[in-house]
Parts: structure tokens; C-alpha cells; sequence
């Protein structure tokens, strides 16, 4: 049998760092990338006699997620404890929630290349704190723990086992992280594992009604080592079952160095986590007026705001939907098309270039160094004949170097285009009398030499000479001759 | 609810606790006989009620998002036996 | 009178009228406690001599100078150990924590440091506040100073030996199940286990999150309810902590109880209960009708419920809550270990003594999988249902009156070896946890070999000032501490 005959069950826990300025427990700010141990007081080192106190932007942020993954918010909410023993962990407790979460049932839409749309359950999502990290000792065989992550609000996004493929994975994470970014809850940083999953993934044959055993890599924060982990997986498990062998239920981990996965089971300790309520914690009740009060302060979400983009820019829908994944590069195309008119170009621009550029670069759209502003300036020169496309391909370069201002680098790279017609004349006559041959053929109806006159002319001019001059004038200057 | 041996053991365990060989039968003795007086809560009559999480009923006591300095770092790790470039230091975790 | 035989108000007024200053009171308690100590042994540390005296001569000076007004400035007091004080060791009585040193305060420790007390010094307490005797202190087994041979009882059993043998003139305590009010029974004083929220527990080293509650430890009940006045209120640090309005609570002894309704739940006096504690209690209810209340017999059969209950609630949080101690970040760290697992189990086996292990296994039981629901859960229903019975009984009376303790403090040893008998005797006092109702223990005379017997009245919740009026007014009419004082019999 084949991978054709199996079907794939793949169910995913997100766990999304929260912006908030400080702690979930403690008023310790969240920055990430402080010294080792100084974003830290008594009550996240767990000091004894410490006490928590739960801080309101975290329900906030966590009911702001659930009302646009289309949960249901729970009225009556309550903080857990999750007994374990970890070096990362002081309290050698999370605070976290069991039974009662703060939202659950809700759902997620994606859509396959062919434009069929499906549903993605969520279970639930719920609250917790961060643990702190563990670095490598550089001299002796021991590690280093410091705590400044230790508190760091979370919240858990538990889907329902309803991807069938990698790919459909792949597209409810974008989709889940364009909402969360759009909501404004969290950053979504996966290089500093502010938004990073539990993959959970069985396969069974197909027409089979009961789940194969599921395997679960855990703490995964690239797209791609996702996409490879779920696919090594699912090959290594039906290698399994064709074998004859059964699947365990494990926890691993991928790795990305040699593609494969490793069991992180220590068979010793069976969990236990012994959860209980949190007596230091009263109850969360959530009023009806408080639920509306942020349904009320959602933004508008990526799927509207693509419907919108088709009927007031005229975007195609592919367009639209792509501009529409980053709420930054969205805003930043908005606010463009504000001062430029112009949406195609404008459109243009970002998901051309300015894309191409942040992939090669590996940044996040959030990390561009220039503003609206400066695009809309780089798009009406262009419009205005101050600059052709060519030099402000080069321009834009310039401006995710240093972030200035497009007339000033064009100023600094002598860069502006030529339009005055006696030096674009002068150019003209010396390439003609260079190319008597291309004068010869387009007298003879080879329409294409023009082209070729309009390449030697912007290669003399560094291409810094109008296009469009050029043309007319060669044409007007053969036809004198 | 009889304790075996095992079971204290795996209790043991979780709550990261060594027990000698000599302490296991003292320590099953004490839990068994206090699990037995415990037991005197399955015979109330509770039906219908809620559980009382706290002593009191205290809901929504939420903290302002609002940053306050953190603590000196020599003051946080002045109790660690063991400290090396201002974190604490363990053994190796695989 | 000596000056550590005064009670606190007395040497407030005596503060006022010049009569002493600061440094006699201070150098008066230095005496005290070199005397005494060897025979009661409360203390874990005593602060130093020259840092107490230059402290109190500050303070005076301050006086003198008009920047300190508040009248129990300089005023000594003595904090148990499980209550953290910035920069002095807070041990709980563990050789765990024996060299820790917390970075904060305790808001309660904040509180006094704000009205200028002078700390003598951390009390002997059992391990981590789990002991009715304050033998299981890792450190010293305290003495009942009124026969050395007796526990004080416990966990605060420092703080109460400490305020009977005049080595400290009132103390802090804590309360999860009887901790402040059987050591104050034992020992002839006054106890008083606030409504649970009323003082903060932020700084408190957790036992049981939702039972542990600060008080107070005094000679009088006029201490008891100025000592009270300086720890309560609302604290923004804990958010069990009561938001409620900020009281004098001197300004309710009112020495009247007339009218007052007070019922004696008859399940108190059934099996188990020593006949002179009984006797001594039935003196105290003639007392009470005399004196203008009303008496009558009511019925609160949740005792036995409550034990049980509070044994598997308090136990599963602190098996949570004793997590913490894992040899990294402070506390004991063995020698003895060569990877993680080991220096976890190592470290908590070597650092906590037994009754702390049988506790934090019994708690890990209970919440383990399979058990939960049986225990834990259910334990949490029984809870709901003992504080039904208290509310029901208070719609009738104002308080109810019971023994704090079946009978009086026990020989040293006579109990540690089992811990199901010890747990018993916990039965009338954790029930008033268990409902987070205040409850204070005042004492009403002696037994035969001259051991203290006390009686507790329970209040609603927040209803501190009734407590504190009715015992008031059955001290000023009978007067204990005019009539008994310790012995130090050996």
C-alpha cells in the first residue's frame, strides 16, 4: 500500500506570546532580550510567600482572540494548576487553565489553491503563563536558567484534529497568525518563539472510522520545519504500519539539522499533572456588557477587510488576499493608496518588490524601515517622470538599507531622470550617428530596432533618461533624415 | 482505598521525594489511616453543591498592565547555592 | 511591675506619660530573653543586642523630635518565622530554608516597619507551619512555659511560648487550622485568627493558600485588637486579601454583652473531651449569662466533615505550594546528586522533615489521577457544606463559643509518632478555616496540675468587633492574668 491509501490526521496547539507590556502575575515588563535575570522580581522567581495577580489585559487579549476564532466565551472562567517538575519552571506549578477556559468551540476558515473553503474546529483557548529559559553552560557539562520569560502571558489555541494534509496545516497557521497579528494580541515573532505549535499527527487507513495513534512534536516555530516535521512523520508512521508494526504515542522532537524525529519520553516519569483551582486566584466572571465592550473594539479582520479591498481598490482577488495576510502590509498599502490614487501601483509595489525584498532578507513586514510615506513619495515620482522604474527598483533598495527619504537618495545617487529634450536631443543624435545600421533597418520596417536605440540610449545615460522622450525623439529624428 | 507499595512509590516520585526501603511501610501505614478518616467526607451529603475553590468568593481582583522595575538581580539570586553569569546553575538537561 | 509583665496598652500610656522610654523597654525585653531562652527556647534568630537598642534610641529621638507621632513606635513585637523580613533569615522552621534570606517584606512586615516596631526576633514554629506542638521544628522543640516539660502547642507554638514567658510583649502568628489559637490555649493568651482576607498573606510562606491567615498573639484582648489595627487591610498584592473598610478596633470594647446571642454547639462536649476543659467551659457560659447574653445550646454537626476536609484541602495545596523547594533558586541544595532528577529528590528528601513528606505525599495522593474526584473534589463540596452550617447557625446567634482544643498541652513526645492522633485534636479549630470565619482563643483558668485551659468564640466573617467586645468583656470580669501566671515548672 501506499501513502494514497492512508488519510492524515494532523491537530495543532498554538501557543501565542501576548503583547502586554508586563507579566501575567507580576509587573515585570515582557521585552524580549534582557540580560538573563533582569526582568525579573520575587513573585515570578516564585519567591516563598509570593502571590499572583492576574493581570486584566491578559483575559482581555485571550477574549479579544476567542471572539475572532468564533468561540464562544465562557462567562465563569477559573486559573489552574499544572503540577510538574522542570528547572524552567519556579513554582514547579503553571498557572494555567483545566476545565473551564476562557473561550471554546470556535472555528477557523482556510481555503485550498482550488478555492474550496473549509472549516478548522478550535477547542479551546485558554490562558497561562510563559516558563523561563534554559541556556547551555559554555565550561562545565551543567545549564543556566534564567527566568525572564518565566510569567510571560500565553494563551493556547487547541484545534480540532480537522487537517487532513501539511498544507492545510500550513494554511490555518498563516491564517491563525494573520488574526492574532490583526487583533493586535500578539507579535507573533516565531524567531523569538512568541508564536510557536504542538503537532499532533496520526494517520489511518482510509474508510477507517477509529483515530490512529497520534504522535506529538512539540514546541515548533518555523513554517517550514513544520511543514517537513508533519511530513517525515507521516511517512516514518505509515513505514510503521506497512511493517507491521504499531505507532506509539510519544512526544518528540523535529529536528531540523537531520529532518528527522527524536523521542523525548524519559519512561520513568509518567505525567501526572494533578490539576487543581488556584485558591490564590479568585474566579474570572465575564459580564455580557464586558464580551460586547471588545466584540465592539475588534478590527475589522483579514476576510472583510479582502472583501473590501475587491470593491474599493478593484484589487483582483488573488491581490486582495495575498495583501491582506500581513495587517502591516496591508495598513502600509492603504495608507500608500491614501496619498497616491493609485491602488494598482501601489499594490504593485508591495507584494512585487517590497515582498521579494523582505523574503531575501528574512524580515517581518513589521521590521521595514520606511513609512507610507516615503512609498507614496517613490510611487508619484515614478507617476511625475522624476525617476523611471528601473531607478526606483534601485531606489527601494536603497530606502530597506537606511530607511530615508526617496528624493533625497535620489539626489545623494544623482539618480534623477533626464527630461529636458535638449540633452535627451543630444543623446539621441550621438546614438543614431553611432548605429547607422538600426537607422537602415527600421527605414526598412524593423519596428523592434527603436528598442534597440532606447536600450543604448539608458545604457548611456545610466538609465536616467526618460523612456518615453526617448522613443518619440528617435522616431522623429529618423523620420528627418 | 487500600495504598499499595507501588502506588506510594509513584506517589513519591511525582511529589520528587525519595523513600528508604524501611520508610515505605511507615509512610503507606500513616497515608492508609489517614485516607480512612478522610474517607468521612464521602459520607456528607453534598448533593447539589458547588465546590468552594477559596475561602472567599473574591471574582475579577485584576492587576493594571503596568510596568513596576524589577528587582535587583543580586538580591534575586543571593539564596542560589550555585549562580554563573547571572543565571542559576544545574546539571545538564538532555 | 516589670516592664515585660506590662501588656502593650499599658506600656503605650506609660510611653505617653514618660514614665519609661524606648531603650528600658527594649533593653527590659534583652534581659528577658537571655534569661528565659535557654528554658523555652522560642526563637529561631534574636536580633541583635546593639542593633535593638540603637534602634529604640533612634526612634526616641525621633520622638523627642516630633517626626514619629504614632504611639507604639519603638514598641518590640516578635514575628514567627514562616513571615518574610527583608535582609533577616525566614526559616519556617526547615532546614530547608535554614539560610534563606528573603529580598522583600511581608506587607504585614511592611505594615509594622511603617510604625516604627522593633523586630526581637523570628519564633519557633512546627516545619512550614504543619504541627500542633512545634515539635516538628527542624531546629528546637519550644517549651510551655508553664511546665517545661509541655508543648506550647503549635505551629505557632514560638510566638505563643515567647508572649507567655514575657520574652516578647505580643507576637505575630499564623493560622491555617488552630495554629494561633491551640498555642494560645495551651499557653494562657489571648489568640486571634482574623476572617480569612481581612490581614494580607503576601510575604506569608503558603501552607494552604485558601486556609492561611495572619493574627495576632497577645496577652489581652485590648492588644490583640490594636496589634490587629497595624496588620489588617486591604492589600492589592494578594488578591484573596478583603477589600474591606479600614476599622479601630480598640473602639468596639464596649465591656457589654448584654442582649448578645451565643450558641454552644453541643457536639463540642461529646466523646473526647477532657472533663476539666469541659467544666472550665461550662464556668465561662454561666459567665457569659451573668454578664447579660444569651445562651443557648445549638447543634453544628460538621465537625468531623471539616477535619477530614481541611486534612485533604491543606495537604493538596501544599503539596503544590512546597513545589517550589527544588535546590535551584534558593534553600537547601544536597551534596549528594550527579543529574536533575537527583538533585530534586536529594535535595527535598534531605531538606524537609517527615511530617512535612507525609503531608506532601498525602496532598500529591489526593489530587493524583483517580483520586481527585473522591477527595479533592468532594472535600471542596464538604466545604461548601460546613460553611452552609455556620451560616445557618449565625442567622440565630451572634457568635458561638466552643474549646479551642479538647484538652491542654501535652508532655513533649508524647505524640509525634502518630499523626492521626495529632491531627485530632485540630477538631474544633479548622472548621473556622475551613469557612474563613474569624476566631479568637482566650483563656478561662487552669486545670488541676496548673495547665492553662482557654475557650474560642467564632463571629461571622468580618465580624472581628462582636469577637473581640465578648471576649473583652468576659476578661474584665474575670480577670485570668491577675490570677495565673506561668511557672516554668521543670
Amino acid at each position: 500500500m501506499s501513502r494514497e491509501d492512508y488519510e492524515v490526521i494532523i491537530g495543532l496547539e498554538v501557543h501565542a506570546e501576548l503583547s502586554t507590556k508586563t507579566k501575567i502575575f507580576c509587573s515585570c515588563k515582557t521585552e524580549f532580550g534582557g540580560a538573563p535575570n533582569t526582568q525579573c522580581c520575587p513573585i515570578c522567581m516564585a519567591m516563598p510567600g509570593t502571590l499572583p495577580v492576574l493581570n486584566e489585559k491578559v483575559v482581555e487579549y485571550a477574549v479579544r482572540a476567542g471572539l475572532a476564532t468564533n468561540c464562544s466565551i465562557e462567562r465563569n472562567s477559573k486559573n489552574d494548576r499544572k503540577n510538574y517538575f522542570y528547572p524552567d519552571l519556579p513554582k514547579s506549578y503553571q498557572i494555567s487553565q483545566f476545565d473551564k477556559p476562557l473561550c471554546k468551540t470556535g472555528y477557523i476558515e482556510i481555503e485550498n489553491e482550488n478555492g474550496e473553503k473549509k472549516n478548522i474546529g478550535i477547542t479551546r483557548i485558554h490562558i497561562e503563563e510563559d516558563a523561563g529559559k534554559l541556556n547551555h553552560d559554555d565550561f562545565g557539562g551543567g545549564c543556566l536558567v534564567d527566568l525572564n520569560r518565566a510569567g510571560v502571558p500565553l494563551i493556547e489555541i487547541v484545534s480540532e484534529p480537522d487537517m487532513r494534509s501539511s498544507e492545510e496545516a500550513d494554511k490555518y497557521l498563516k491564517k491563525l497568525k494573520s488574526i492574532l497579528e490583526y487583533i493586535e494580541v500578539s507579535d507573533c515573532k516565531m524567531q523569538e518563539g512568541s508564536f510557536r505549535a504542538d503537532v499532533n499527527v496520526s494517520v489511518r487507513k482510509k474508510g477507517e472510522t477509529k483515530l490512529g495513534t497520534r504522535t506529538e512534536m512539540k514546541n515548533m516555530n518555523s513554517f517550514r520545519s513544520i511543514i517537513r516535521g508533519i511530513e517525515y512523520e507521516i511517512d516514518r508512521q505509515i513505514e510503521v504500519i506497512e511493517a507491521g508494526g504499531k505507532v506509539e504515542q510519544e512526544t518528540l522532537r523535529w529536528d531540523d539539522v537531520s529532518g528527522k524525529t527524536f523521542s523525548m519520553r524519559d519512561k520513568e516519569d509518567a505525567q501526572d499533572y494533578r490539576y487543581f483551582p488556584d485558591p490564590d486566584l479568585g474566579l474570572i466572571r465575564l459580564s455580557e456588557e464586558y464580551i460586547e465592550g471588545i466584540k465592539k473594539s475588534l478590527p475589522e479582520l483579514p476576510e472583510s477587510r479582502k472583501r473590501r479591498y475587491l470593491e474599493e481598490y478593484n484589487l483582483t482577488e488573488r491581490d486582495a488576499k495575498l495583501i491582506t495576510v500581513s495587517k502591516y502590509l496591508s495598513n502600509l498599502f492603504e495608507e500608500t493608496v491614501s496619498k497616491t490614487k493609485n491602488a494598482k501601483a501601489s499594490c504593485n509595489w508591495i507584494l512585487g518588490d517590497i515582498s521579494r525584498i523582505l523574503n531575501e532578507k528574512e524580515m517581518e513586514p513589521n521590521q521595514i524601515p520606511f513609512t507610507s510615506d516615503n512609498l507614496a513619495e517613490l510611487i508619484i515620482l515614478i507617476e511625475k517622470g522624476t525617476i523611471s522604474s528601473a531607478i526606483a527598483k534601485k531606489v527601494l533598495e536603497e530606502m530597506f538599507e537606511n530607511g530615508e527619504e526617496p528624493s533625497k537618495i535620489i539626489e545623494e545617487k544623482g539618480w534623477v531622470q533626464i527630461s529636458d529634450e535638449g540633452a535627451i536631443k543630444e543623446v539621441v543624435l550621438k546614438i543614431l550617428a553611432d548605429n547607422p545600421q538600426s537607422v537602415q533597418d527600421y527605414k526598412g520596417g524593423k519596428d523592434r530596432a527603436i528598442g534597440f536605440l532606447v536600450g543604448q540610449a539608458m545604457k548611456q545615460t545610466k538609465g536616467k533618461a526618460n523612456p518615453q522622450m526617448l522613443n518619440t525623439m528617435f522616431i522623429e529624428e529618423i523620420n528627418k533624415m | 482505598m487500600q495504598v499499595s507499595s507501588e502506588e506510594i512509590l509513584h506517589i513519591a516520585n511525582l511529589a520528587n521525594l525519595n523513600l528508604k526501603e524501611e520508610e515505605i511501610e511507615k509512610y503507606k501505614k500513616d497515608l492508609q489511616d489517614i485516607l480512612n478518616f478522610a474517607n468521612i467526607v464521602n459520607n456528607a451529603d453534598v448533593k447539589g453543591l458547588t465546590e468552594t475553590i477559596g475561602a472567599n468568593e473574591a471574582c475579577n481582583v485584576f492587576r493594571k498592565d503596568e510596568i513596576v522595575e524589577s528587582s535587583k538581580r543580586e538580591e534575586l539570586l543571593q539564596n542560589a547555592e550555585e549562580q554563573q553569569g547571572g543565571m542559576f546553575k544545574i546539571p545538564k538537561v538532555i | 511591675m516589670k516592664i515585660t509583665e506590662l501588656t502593650v496598652h499599658e506600656l503605650a500610656s506609660k510611653l505617653k506619660a514618660k514614665e519609661i522610654t524606648r531603650e528600658e523597654i527594649v533593653k527590659a525585653y534583652i534581659d528577658r530573653i537571655e534569661e528565659k531562652e535557654k528554658d523555652v527556647q522560642a526563637f529561631i534568630t534574636i536580633t541583635d543586642k546593639e542593633k535593638l537598642i540603637e534602634q529604640a534610641r533612634k526612634i526616641e529621638e525621633e520622638v523627642k523630635k516630633g517626626n514619629i507621632t504614632n504611639e507604639l513606635a519603638g514598641i518590640p513585637i516578635g514575628i514567627k518565622d514562616n513571615i518574610c523580613t527583608k535582609g533577616v533569615k525566614t526559616t519556617c522552621a526547615s532546614k530547608m530554608l535554614e539560610n534563606f534570606v528573603a529580598p522583600y517584606d511581608a506587607t504585614v512586615a511592611e505594615k509594622l516597619n511603617n510604625e516604627n516596631l522593633i523586630s526581637l526576633g523570628k519564633l519557633n514554629m512546627d516545619e512550614f507551619a504543619m504541627g500542633s506542638s512545634t515539635e516538628y521544628s527542624y531546629f528546637k522543640k519550644t517549651r510551655n512555659p508553664w511546665n517545661l516539660n509541655k508543648v506550647p502547642g503549635g505551629s505557632s507554638g514560638g510566638s505563643a511560648a515567647a508572649v507567655a514567658a514575657n520574652m516578647v510583649p505580643w507576637a505575630l502568628g499564623s493560622d491555617t487550622g488552630g495554629s494561633i489559637r491551640e498555642p494560645a490555649a495551651f499557653c494562657g493568651i489571648v489568640g486571634l485568627k482574623p476572617t480569612y482576607g481581612l490581614v494580607s498573606r503576601f510575604g506569608l510562606v503558603a501552607f494552604a493558600s485558601s486556609l492561611d491567615q495572619i493574627g495576632t498573639l497577645t496577652k489581652d484582648v485590648t492588644d490583640s485588637a490594636m496589634l490587629l489595627n497595624l496588620i489588617a487591610g486591604h492589600d492589592p498584592k494578594d488578591t484573596t486579601s478583603a477589600d474591606v473598610e479600614k476599622k479601630d478596633y480598640t473602639k468596639c470594647l464596649k465591656n457589654d454583652v448584654k442582649g448578645l446571642k451565643i450558641g454552644v454547639p453541643k457536639e463540642c462536649f461529646g466523646d473526647g473531651i477532657n472533663e476539666e476543659v469541659k467544666k472550665s467551659i461550662e464556668k465561662v457560659i454561666e459567665e457569659y449569662k451573668k454578664l447579660g447574653a444569651i445562651v443557648e445550646e445549638c447543634s453544628l454537626d460538621v465537625a468531623d466533615y471539616a477535619l477530614a476536609t481541611y486534612y485533604i484541602i491543606a495537604c493538596a495545596e501544599a503539596s503544590s505550594n512546597l513545589g517550589r523547594f527544588d535546590g535551584i533558586r534558593y534553600g537547601y541544595r544536597t551534596k549528594n546528586y550527579s543529574n536533575l532528577k537527583e538533585l530534586f529528590k536529594n535535595s527535598r528528601s534531605e531538606g524537609f522533615g517527615d511530617e512535612v513528606k507525609r503531608r506532601i505525599i498525602l496532598g500529591t495522593y489526593v489530587l493524583s489521577s483517580g483520586y481527585y474526584d473522591a477527595y479533592y473534589k468532594k472535600a471542596q463540596q464538604v466545604r461548601t457544606l460546613v460553611k452552609n452550617e455556620f451560616a445557618k447557625n449565625f442567622e440565630k446567634y451572634d457568635l458561638l463559643l466552643t474549646p479551642p482544643v479538647p484538652n491542654v498541652a501535652f508532655d513533649i513526645g508524647s505524640k509525634v509518632d502518630n499523626p492521626l492522633e495529632m491531627y485530632l485534636a485540630d477538631l474544633y479549630t479548622v472548621s473556622v478555616n475551613i469557612a474563613g470565619l474569624p476566631g479568637i482563643s482566650v483563656p478561662c483558668g487552669v486545670n488541676q496540675e496548673g495547665m492553662p485551659i482557654g475557650f474560642q468564640l467564632i463571629g461571622k466573617a468580618f465580624a472581628e468587633e462582636t469577637i473581640l467586645n465578648a471576649a473583652y468583656t468576659y476578661e474584665q470580669a474575670t480577670k485570668f492574668r491577675e490570677h495565673y501566671n506561668p511557672q516554668f515548672k521543670k
